[in-house]
């Protein structure tokens, strides 16, 4: 079973108690009347899926019940490391040194 | 009039040589208080209990504890017979500190797991890691495939606050993790 820290509860934590919530950084379109279909299908189903680095949304929802995203890597699974919801994407850096 | 039924009170699971023993707790009051940052010390004065500002951690103060379950959620448990008084002083609070007080004692049952034995008996069910759990430190977890709440009370005494409709299934389970610890397997 993997740990998963909770940036909220500062604790690593079994993997059941959360559940996984989509990729992380996408913000709603301010104005989405203003769309076309073209864009709003975009921003409704198309994700990065990335091979590697991956930046996702986990909610710890048997815990403490919030939002906060993760760094995780699709081909290893292994989680670099997590934040709370809000703050930047991490930097390269950050993340190579949250690995190491 | 409408009557609460409750099962399995009374109920009790002891292994031989007391190295395990599990009784349901005695009913008492249960509030789910969420409430910003500000409102936290008024809110902990009308309680009677300095509310813990740290996510796991509990605070007691004479048969009163607060449990601290996010980052602004409490649960706060207390005597059946408080139930009225702390209802009536949140709501005197309100207008001053906005806050959500709900009352969920008849949603949820108390089991005390007691003994040597009691950290393998959840263990059974219960993914946490018991042993970095301090003694007074309640966390919200899973227990198989129910939703619990754990405090730990000493170090070998543990309860857990389970919804009514999950208990008959996790009490089940702590019956089968007795009788496999009774026979040593």
């Amino acid at each position: 079973m993997l740990l998963i820290r909770c940036p909220h509860c500062a604790a690593e934590r079994p993997e059941v108690e959360f559940v996984y919530a989509g990729e992380a950084h996408i913000s709603r379109p301010r104005d989405p009347a203003v769309l076309t279909d073209e864009q709003w299908k975009n921003h409704l189903f198309i994700r990065s899926n990335p091979r590697g680095t991956h930046f996702e949304r986990w909610r710890h929802i048997h815990g403490c019940g919030r939002f906060f995203n993760a760094v995780r890597d699709t081909v290893t699974d292994k989680f670099a490391m997590t934040y709370k919801a809000g703050l930047p994407r991490p930097s390269e850096a950050e993340i190579r040194e949250a690995r190491s | 009039m409408l009557q609460q039924y409750r099962p399995l009170d009374g109920s009790r699971i002891a292994v031989p040589d007391s190295v395990l023993g599990i009784e349901m707790a005695d009913d008492c009051t249960r509030f789910n208080l969420r409430i910003a940052g500000t409102g936290i010390a008024p809110a902990g004065k009308v309680f009677g209990v300095t509310l813990p500002k740290v996510i796991g951690q509990t605070a007691a103060s004479g048969d009163k504890l607060a449990l601290c379950l996010g980052p602004d959620e409490w649960q706060l448990m207390a005597p059946l017979d408080e139930r009225d008084r702390i209802e009536a002083a949140f709501a005197a609070l309100y207008a001053k500190v906005p806050h959500s007080l709900v009352d969920i004692s008849h949603r949820e049952v108390g089991i005390v797991v007691e003994g040597s034995a009691a950290a393998v008996a959840l263990c059974s069910a219960c993914p946490l890691d018991l042993d970095e759990m301090p003694v007074g430190a309640a966390t919200r977890t899973i227990f198989d495939k129910a939703q619990i709440v754990l405090i730990r009370q000493g170090r070998d005494s543990f309860r857990i606050e389970v919804w009514q409709s999950f208990a008959d299934h996790v009490w089940g389970i702590l019956q089968a993790a007795g009788r496999e610890i009774t026979l040593e397997i």
